[in-house]
């Protein structure tokens, strides 16, 4: 089996209180995993910790031959100005970033294959529109063309669905599955576990400690959905240091 | 007298007829080519107020550039930019370092740099020259300060087109930015390093507290007019040096100071965007027209 990201006994969270908590395993290479969980059990934050933006309190994140610009992460909130005057076509074109970098030309080739993105979500034609003028579903477009060409690896997404309707849904779901069969990895955070069931072959369930991992039929059942819920999300100020595992 | 002449007469003769008036011109042309984009930039990040906090955090530099050069404009020039830049980084630092965030910290620094500018000033009592620190000069610019403004004005402009890339991520997106592998800081700091830069070009003309005038001025009203940055910025400055250029016309006429002049000239330009401007001035935004059909 190839490995892609190895977690070793991984604790994430802030100001010293863990959000994950003593995760170990390993994702597959080229395989589709959907990530479940309540609010606050830590799904956002494994994807921090994942691109590397949040270090681990303890324990190791570790990729194979894995660099900053093989992972495509597409955050839950982005701190995108949707009012800054840029338009729809200069969006996606920085998902060349990697390649030609602060500055480096952007040749025809490479305006082709941002054109060619713009198609493939959909919204052929709408290059010159200012990317205020777009609906959340469009911007959600915008955002998956722009990691189309980002050629990554490891492809995260945090929620990417949440308030985008059903047509959209379907659409991006379609990108996914492109993404899937390219043997391109791809981790996502989702809350509808009908979609889950039906588009992901592996699911993660976090509820701050990981309750199961595998494959989602398994994973999924009714014992394991009442383990997670049972897990309690309480934040405990004064909660003792932790001595698992590096006692 | 046609109204041509009556026209060349107000508009165009005093800066033929008189050297002083032609040097205030080309300055403010020069300030406007620097200050209308970086101005622009500040307006985008919401960061309109940090041009303020920087002129202000430049007092004690000029003022103790002032003390130990005398009305020296390179003495002055470079105590306010070191002073400026040690607020500009301070409060960078602890934005990046605490939980605190930009608005705070900049507001934090620059204040202690005002007082302690007002505390300097003050020992030298009510000091004409000094004045001039505060409330700009355009009339007395001499080979030294055009060649400051200029180059300060060609340094900037080529810093904004090396770094125009990574700075439009950088307002647009920072994530994208920092998940890509950074670069984020290095940029923001380099566009706070040239407001400095263009503050302390504009205090000699205009003075410190006035110089930040011609830089937010123009940029809040172009975004009345047009949707790209280009053209904003492209606007900004053609704005900035109309302003400047009506406000020495008026101040020249009327025998009134001429920084004030040129800032109240960029006021009008903005209040006239607001009410008219095509993109979201109040007039569009209120007429009812007919709709497209999609």
């Amino acid at each position: 089996m190839n490995t892609i990201l190895r977690f070793h006994d991984v604790t994430l969270g802030y100001e010293r209180h863990p959000a994950v908590h003593h995760l170990s395993g390993a994702l597959r290479a080229g395989s589709l995993t959907a990530v479940v969980g309540p609010n606050g059990a830590g799904k956002s934050t494994l994807l921090k910790g994942m691109v590397g933006l949040l270090r681990p309190l303890a324990g190791s994140i570790r990729g194979e031959g894995l660099g900053r610009g093989d992972i495509a992460y597409l955050p839950q909130q982005a701190e995108i100005d949707r009012t800054f005057p840029i338009s729809v076509f200069d969006t996606v074109q920085l998902g060349h970033w990697h390649k030609v970098g602060p500055f480096g030309a952007i040749d025809g080739a490479l305006v082709e294959q941002a054109l060619a993105a713009l198609d493939a979500v959909g919204l052929g034609g709408f290059e010159r529109r200012q990317i205020g003028s777009l609906s959340a579903g469009q911007f959600q477009r915008v955002l998956f063309a722009r990691m189309l060409l980002q050629d990554a690896r490891l492809v995260l997404l945090d929620e990417p669905f949440t308030a985008i309707d059903a047509r959209t849904t379907a659409d991006l779901l379609q990108v996914v599955k492109r993404w899937h069969g390219e043997q391109r990895t791809v981790v996502a955070v989702l809350h509808d576990f009908d979609q889950v069931r039906a588009h992901f072959p592996e699911t993660l369930l976090l509820a701050r400690e990981p309750v199961a991992w595998g494959p989602t039929g398994e994973v999924l059942g009714a014992g394991n959905l009442l383990r997670a819920r049972r897990m309690s999300e309480a934040w405990d100020e004064a909660a003792p240091l932790c001595v698992r595992g590096n006692a | 007298m046609t109204v041509l002449q009556a026209l060349y007469a107000v508009l165009i003769a005093p800066f033929v007829d008189y050297d002083f008036m032609a040097r205030a011109l080309v300055a403010t042309l020069a300030l406007a080519a620097g200050c209308g984009p970086v101005g622009v930039l500040l307006v985008l990040r919401r960061m309109s107020l940090v041009g303020d906090a920087m002129s202000h955090a430049i007092l004690p530099g000029a003022a103790l550039g002032f003390l130990v050069g005398g009305l020296s404009l390179p003495a002055m020039s470079l105590g306010g930019f070191v002073a400026g830049l040690a607020v500009a980084l301070l409060a960078g630092l602890v934005t990046r370092a605490t939980e605190q965030r930009e608005d705070a910290s900049f507001a934090s620094f620059y204040l202690i740099s005002l007082a302690l500018g007002v505390l300097l000033v003050s020992t030298r009592g009510s000091n004409v020259d000094l004045l001039h620190v505060l409330f700009g000069t355009v009339l007395a610019v001499d080979d030294a300060a055009l060649i400051l403004v200029t180059t300060i004005a060609s340094v900037t402009l080529l810093v904004l087109a090396l770094i125009y890339r990574p700075l439009v991520v950088e307002c647009f997106d920072p994530g994208f930015l920092r998940a890509a592998g950074g670069g984020g800081g290095l940029t923001h700091l380099v566009l706070l390093v040239l407001v400095v830069l263009n503050l302390v070009g504009g205090f000699q003309a205009l003075g410190t507290l006035l110089a930040v005038g011609l830089m937010m001025l123009p940029a809040t009203a172009a975004r009345f007019w047009v949707r790209e940055l280009w053209s904003m910025a492209l606007l900004a400055f053609v704005m900035a040096f109309a302003s400047g250029w009506l406000g020495l016309v008026v101040s020249f006429h009327l025998g009134l100071p001429s920084g004030p002049a040129i800032i109240l000239a960029a006021g009008g330009f903005y209040l006239m965007s607001l009410v008219a401007g095509a993109r979201g001035g109040l007039i569009a935004r209120y007429r009812t027209g007919r709709h497209r059909a999609a």
